[in-house]
């Protein structure tokens, strides 16, 4: 320590040195040796710390699974909402001529892309050839089918909102009977993914609750076992602060290891399922994919794991350590 | 520096630890304190160390009142009085230095004034080339000076001892009493509370006796001469 040039210097002049930073740099200090001290008991019991980071890591994985499962059923539902297409019957009445007019009378606005005429013989033939009905089709004196306008809304109005709007103009046009756009199945799946948004909060709540808790057990268990050096520390006067910040570094590194779990965890079922998911997906001709996390949000994960480790520990020093007074040393 | 005004402790209804207690002691005073087991010595000390706060009366320590002190600044007291216990209550899961170096970890001192301090205490008491030895390895007279060690290295202006002598054959006890007597000299207040009679004229220094929690009048009781 001799060889420490500041050392000589602070011993003379001890007041002309900031007390502040002293302090600062010494609480801080301490801090570091508290932490590392923490981790380092951590890995003395390496199959019982495992273990309380698989618990948490299953416990956070769950809903991570099931919200990134969400984000991505999202993605499809956006999707089918931009290809989304107006189907307007026109009336019966209306001649081929005019149903030409009212395409590029619609095909003019510039909320649409792209307008399609299905002429009723078109309508009738495409009916006949997928329905199977033919023989019944037969039977009929005339074609009972309308023309048929199928209408492509142009990028920007590819909205619930705009596609309401571009709805009720050409509803309001001479010569359409009826416009339909098959939104109801996506509005089902809307309805359905808002369902599961919530139970996945639920859910995750939960598991929030149950991670809090074990690891609140987990720090209880360990102050048990530091009981003896609690005592010391509050009777040579350890504040409070200095006597729970041990555990509290405790419960955040078990959050950690059990963030990490999690997001290895989730890694690996991904990286299990996106095969059958693309398989899947193909089969349906659909975009849809399975994401996994971005480095963003495997921090954010990781973080949220550490602060949960930290509350649970804080639960466990709260109604613990208090309870802890040097008084019984003392005895009678 | 320490003292009690017409202090009461009870603890149930029908147990009351101490009665009335009326004692000072100076800085740099060293005094013992006697009376039959559960004649209230620990209370006492208790009472000092804010273990537990009297029923009625005042404690003050270095001119601060305890009885109204909120929780929060009790460690801040503490850090003022050492305590020797009989059963000194190392810790030996770290070695000697370690176990030395509490107070001042506790207390945010800096690492390279740590070293400085806890080898001082320790080559104070005897033990400094022990220091990386766990206090296990040691003889029971040579735990007993590591927690004095422990008590004295923030330098603190009231030490206080339970039974510091309680395991220890005479000779290894005179010893101890020497190192009191040594901190007293350099104005640290010392009460000791033991019933070894022997050693008390030993040294025959001020004796404060407790009697079924009352202080029994004589040459201790009455006030602040200095021993």
């Amino acid at each position: 320590m001799a060889n420490e040039p500041r050392k000589q210097q602070s011993r003379g002049a001890k007041s002309a040195r900031a007390p502040w930073r002293e302090q600062a740099e010494s609480y801080l200090n301490h801090h570091r040796k508290v932490a590392r001290d923490s981790a380092r008991r951590m890995w003395q019991s390496p199959v019982a710390s495992m273990m309380t980071w698989a618990v948490m890591g299953v416990a956070l994985a769950l809903p991570v699974a099931l919200m990134l499962l969400l984000a991505s059923l999202e993605g499809v539902s956006a999707g089918w909402e931009s290809s989304a297409r107006v189907t307007a019957y026109l009336n019966d009445s209306v001649s081929i001529e005019e149903a030409r007019e009212l395409k590029a009378e619609v095909a003019d606005d510039s909320r649409v892309a792209d307008v399609e005429l299905i002429d009723r013989e078109t309508a009738l033939e495409e009916f006949r050839a997928s329905s199977g009905l033919e023989d019944a089709l037969d039977y009929l004196n005339e074609n009972p089918l309308p023309h048929t306008l199928l209408v492509t809304p142009s990028e920007s109005s590819r909205t619930a909102d705009g596609v309401e709007m571009l709805l009720t103009v050409i509803e309001g046009l001479d010569g359409v009977e009826r416009v339909q756009v098959d939104l109801g199945w996506l509005q089902r799946l809307n309805a359905m993914t808002d369902l599961l948004g919530r139970a996945v909060w639920a859910l995750a709540l939960l598991l929030a609750a149950a991670v809090v808790l074990v690891i609140g057990n987990t720090v209880r268990l360990a102050i048990e076992n530091r009981r003896d050096e609690i005592l010391v520390a509050k009777l040579v006067g350890g504040t409070d602060a200095f006597v729970r910040r041990p555990f509290l570094y405790t419960g955040a590194w078990f959050g950690l290891g059990g963030g990490v779990v999690a997001w290895t965890l989730l890694q690996l079922s991904l990286w299990w399922l996106s095969g059958p998911v693309e398989r899947l997906a193909g089969l349906y001709r659909s975009e849809f994919s399975l994401n996994g996390l971005t480095i963003d949000g495997a921090l954010a994960l990781i973080i949220v794991a550490m602060l949960l480790g930290w509350l649970g520990a804080w639960v466990a020093v709260k109604r613990h350590l208090d309870d802890i007074e040097p008084g019984e040393i003392a005895g009678g | 520096m320490i003292e009690f005004r017409q202090v009461t402790k009870r603890y149930d209804s029908d147990h009351t630890a101490l009665r009335q207690v009326n004692f000072g002691l100076q800085r740099g005073e060293l005094a013992f304190l006697t009376g039959h087991s559960g004649a209230g010595k620990s209370t006492l000390l208790k009472l000092i160390m804010v273990m537990e706060r009297p029923s009625a009366g005042e404690v003050i320590v270095g001119g601060q009142v305890l009885n109204t002190l909120p929780r929060r600044q009790v460690p801040y007291i503490r850090r003022h009085i050492g305590v020797v216990f009989q059963n000194h209550q190392l810790l030996f899961d770290r070695t000697v230095f370690d176990n030395v170096a509490m107070p001042l970890e506790v207390m945010g001192t800096p690492a390279r004034d740590i070293g400085r301090r806890v080898r001082a205490a320790l080559d104070k008491v005897g033990l400094l080339s022990k220091e990386k030895m766990n206090p296990m390895q040691l003889s029971g007279g040579e735990q007993q000076r590591v927690g004095i060690a422990r008590a004295v290295v923030n330098k603190p202006p009231v030490l206080l001892a339970d039974e510091p002598t309680g395991n220890l054959d005479p000779e290894l006890s005179a010893d101890i009493m020497r190192l009191f007597a040594d901190f007293s000299q350099v104005g640290v207040t010392v009460l000791i509370a033991t019933h070894d009679i022997a050693l008390i004229n030993e040294l025959g220094r001020r004796t404060l006796t407790l009697d079924h929690g009352r202080l029994v009048p004589g040459a201790g009781a009455a006030g602040g001469r200095h021993g």
